[in-house]
């Protein structure tokens, strides 16, 4: 039993958007990106996962356990960070941690002040009173201050510079050293991702377009670049996300398929994770 | 131990990470019975996967270059290098006999193709 999240058939339907029959599975000890425009699903995805939303059907597992009837018991081995702060705003860092250790059975105060004084987090201050990076930063602080298995970050990264992402993306790292620990992070910042990342999901408009290992994805993808005029209509059948202009035109296309017209003079290049968003999302 | 990972190389990162492996190994820096940091090591180390480095060392496992003793660890395995050495001329002897069959058809004389050699030969490092 490795997998820590199973997502089987999930479907949950609102007015104007539906997460359509999803499916995705993340194993223990890896890091999994989860990408996709604004509005694609992913914080619903992530909401379903918490059982802060109720699905219409489909079937979600965490440690093997089903989401909502062991709801406790999972949330207990969860760090998870949401894009908007869910902190009392009249409190301080200080109050309000006292507040929500008790909840978790494995909290460890010393790592928490480790990690307040490794982001500059000042005990006294008031929530209301700090920026959105630095709220940020202090959720990050107490998903990662109690001994979870599974870390849930959804958006982490949105608010914060650069210099911080990397720390991060560091953190991160060290805390999947001991392969017991995995994480879900969602964003549209695909650089972020396009090292760390073990496993890519990408959903777009409700749907899972892929989920699988970044570096299969990255190799079975090529952005290629040449002449408009070799553009036949089979040729435009196997590429995706065809831009054109009047020098030429760029597409992404399946590594496979690229034989088909290497007799023509074009340029093959690695795509970035977010080439790859783009260009699938333009199909 | 050395490894540089170019972002601008065609090659993807665990090819790069597996040929420079296994060019110490054939070179004798890394011996056998050397231990091999952790696949999680490396990757954080690197700043990349963990799938990316598992692929490296699986990779060079299946070539008989690296073993992994559950619990413990990878190491380089034993390994007849004279057999790898052999293996290597004959890709060597492979490509030069390429490179003869073209010159050949362009006309080119043994002293140019030599001159071109030497050339080659000091530039690349």
């Amino acid at each position: 039993m490795n997998k820590i999240i199973e997502i089987n058939g999930v479907t949950k339907e609102f007015e104007g958007f539906k997460l359509d029959n999803i499916s995705f599975g993340l194993e223990k000890g890896y890091i999994m990106g989860f990408i996709g425009p604004n509005g694609a699903g992913k914080t619903t995805t992530i909401r379903l996962i918490m059982n802060l939303l109720k699905k219409d059907s489909g079937d979600i597992k965490i440690f093997g356990m089903d989401n909502s009837k062991d709801e406790v018991a999972i949330k207990d081995r969860i760090g998870f960070v949401y894009e908007e702060s869910y902190f009392y705003e009249h409190l301080t860092i200080k109050k309000m941690k006292e507040i929500i250790a008790p909840f978790y059975s494995r909290w460890d105060d010393e790592k928490f002040d480790e990690y307040c004084s490794v982001f500059g987090l000042l005990p006294n201050k008031k929530i209301r009173d700090l920026s959105k990076g630095t709220k940020m930063k202090f959720s990050l602080a107490v998903a990662l201050s109690h001994n979870a298995e599974l870390l849930i970050l959804d958006e982490p990264t949105s608010g914060l510079d650069p210099v911080f992402r990397d720390k991060l993306m560091d953190i991160l790292r060290e805390e999947i050293q001991d392969e017991n620990k995995s994480v879900l992070f969602s964003t549209h910042i695909t650089s972020d991702l396009e090292k760390i990342a073990d496993y890519i999901t990408f959903i777009n408009n409700g749907r899972i377009v892929f989920s699988d290992q970044k570096d299969v994805l990255l190799e079975n993808y090529k952005i290629v670049k040449g002449d408009s005029g070799i553009l036949t209509d089979e040729i435009r059948s196997e590429l995706l996300g065809i831009k054109e202009n009047r020098y030429g035109f760029e597409a992404l296309c399946n590594a496979e398929k690229q034989a088909a017209f290497t007799q023509f003079e074009i340029v093959v290049e690695k795509p970035t994770l977010e080439q790859m968003m783009v260009y699938m999302q333009n199909k | 131990m050395k490894i540089i990972i170019r972002n601008s190389s065609p090659d993807p990162i665990y090819k790069q990470i597996s040929d420079q492996l296994r060019g110490m190994m054939i070179t004798g820096e890394l011996k056998e019975g050397d231990a091999l940091p952790s696949i999680r090591n490396l990757a954080k180390d690197l700043r990349i996967s963990v799938i990316t480095t598992k692929r490296s060392y699986e990779d060079l496992e299946r070539e008989g270059f690296l073993e992994t003793v559950g619990g413990k660890g990878t190491f380089v395995a034993h390994q007849n290098k004279e057999f790898i050495k052999e293996q290597k001329l004959k890709i060597i002897e492979n490509r030069l006999s390429e490179a003869v069959d073209e010159a050949k058809m362009l006309g080119l004389k043994k002293s140019e193709l030599r001159e071109m050699l030497d050339a080659l030969y000091e530039e690349v490092l």
